[in-house]
């Protein structure tokens, strides 16, 4: 099964089909949540209208997360099976997660500051995200940094999975520790405590979200392939 | 065949050696991670009159004095204990008697001198009319109860 998938040639094919109607998908369904979102939902009965920040909040923090994981399990499978596809996969998704991570660290400080009555504290949930920027950030230095671009990749791998055991602490620091962030409203147990008409506007952006993810993930995994192949290329002119 | 079976094992293994390690850390570290302390907390520990700390819990019912010179008295509350809390300065727009809030400051003669007040919101999201109509069937007293039952109410920490 993954060794279908991971041979680039079947890869590029299936890449290029999937790749447009997920560009379609993040624009309809993105206009769609948005314009709820924005425009076509109640406002909270105690937020108001700041409420709407959690729109673009939410789906962000959870695409960070998201994309994290993605990259660990990619960077496992790169280690253990070798694959090139996994590798080039970890690699085009960091800048992505780390553009997630900073958006939803962005839009919270801008709903704290009128909620909570400041734009940063150090508690639990928004230092174990902050962390997780440094991660992303680290992992995009760590990998450009060799001359050797295995070598590159193997030790970015490694830091990868150790830094995934921040995932959990991000997801349970608000039910572990009392911190100023709420805890969790949509995936907990006994439910969502969100009213449907805010649910669905969120839901769709969560979509959204995951739609643009993949739409640049496979332009960037498919310009990597290309960039490959015309290094190959060249080495081939010089030695050949 | 069996490289890959041993790369497997050794990245399964380090990987929960990792998390054991950050458990410990974890727990070791507990005091300084949690954000603020409830009154039962602060009342059972006897903390020291210089040092510096974050009281957290909902404010009472009732107990909101606004005094000249935007001074504000209030009472923190986790339903088991209560402190008395003097604030100078601007409140959060979500401030108001039974809402969870996080106060700054130090004791002064058995009050609790805050110079900074934040806001702690819930993980309840409603339009105001349901939130209306939860409050005229009855069912938010319900609801409260059972937010303050799971540990969800600021100030108490679940254990």
């Amino acid at each position: 099964m993954l060794h279908r998938f991971a041979n680039p040639t079947r890869f590029l094919r299936i890449a290029s089909v999937v790749q447009p109607w997920m560009a379609w998908a993040t624009v309809l369904l993105g206009g769609a949540g948005l314009y709820l979102g924005l425009f076509n939902s109640p406002a909270d009965y105690q937020q108001g209208n700041s409420v709407r920040i959690m729109y673009v909040h939410v789906p962000a923090a959870w695409m960070a997360m998201f994309c994290y994981s993605s990259m660990a399990i990619a960077a496992a499978v790169g280690l253990i099976w070798k694959h090139p596809l996994a590798d080039v996969a970890a690699k085009a998704t960091a800048p992505i997660g780390a553009c997630f991570t900073f958006l939803a660290l962005f839009t919270g400080s801008l709903w704290g500051k009128p909620m909570w009555g400041t734009w940063w504290v150090w508690d639990a949930r928004l230092t174990s995200m902050l962390v997780l920027l440094f991660l992303y950030l680290g992992y995009i230095a760590l990998v450009n940094a060799f001359d050797d671009p295995t070598r590159g990749t193997r030790a970015s791998s490694i830091l990868v999975l150790v830094g995934f055991i921040n995932v959990p602490i991000i997801k349970f620091s608000v039910d572990w520790w009392n911190t100023l962030h709420q805890p969790a409203s949509v995936i907990k147990m006994g439910g969502p405590s969100i009213d449907a008409s805010m649910l669905w506007p969120l839901l769709l952006m969560a979509v959204a979200f995951t739609t643009y993810y993949l739409w640049v993930l496979l332009i960037r995994i498919r310009t990597e392939i290309i960039a490959n192949k015309i290094r190959i290329a060249r080495l081939k002119q010089v030695h050949g | 065949m069996k490289r890959k079976h041993k790369r497997l094992t050794f990245v399964g293994l380090a990987l929960l050696l990792i998390a054991a390690a950050a458990a410990l850390t974890l727990r070791a570290f507990e005091e300084s991670i949690v954000f603020f302390h409830s009154p039962t907390d602060i009342v059972e520990k006897q903390v020291s009159a210089t040092q510096r700390l974050r009281l957290g819990g909902l404010v009472e019912e009732g107990s909101v004095e606004k005094h000249p010179d935007a001074v504000v008295k209030f009472k923190v509350t986790d339903m088991a204990n209560s402190i008395n809390v003097s604030y100078r300065g601007i409140l959060p727009d979500l401030f108001r008697e039974g809402q969870g809030v996080v106060a700054e400051g130090t004791f002064k003669a058995g009050v609790f001198i805050a110079d900074e007040v934040l806001a702690k919101h819930d993980e309840n999201y409603m339009p105001p009319e349901v939130a209306d109509a939860l409050k005229k069937s009855g069912k938010w007293d319900d609801m409260s109860k059972e937010m303050k039952r799971q540990g969800h109410v600021a100030g108490e920490t679940p254990k």
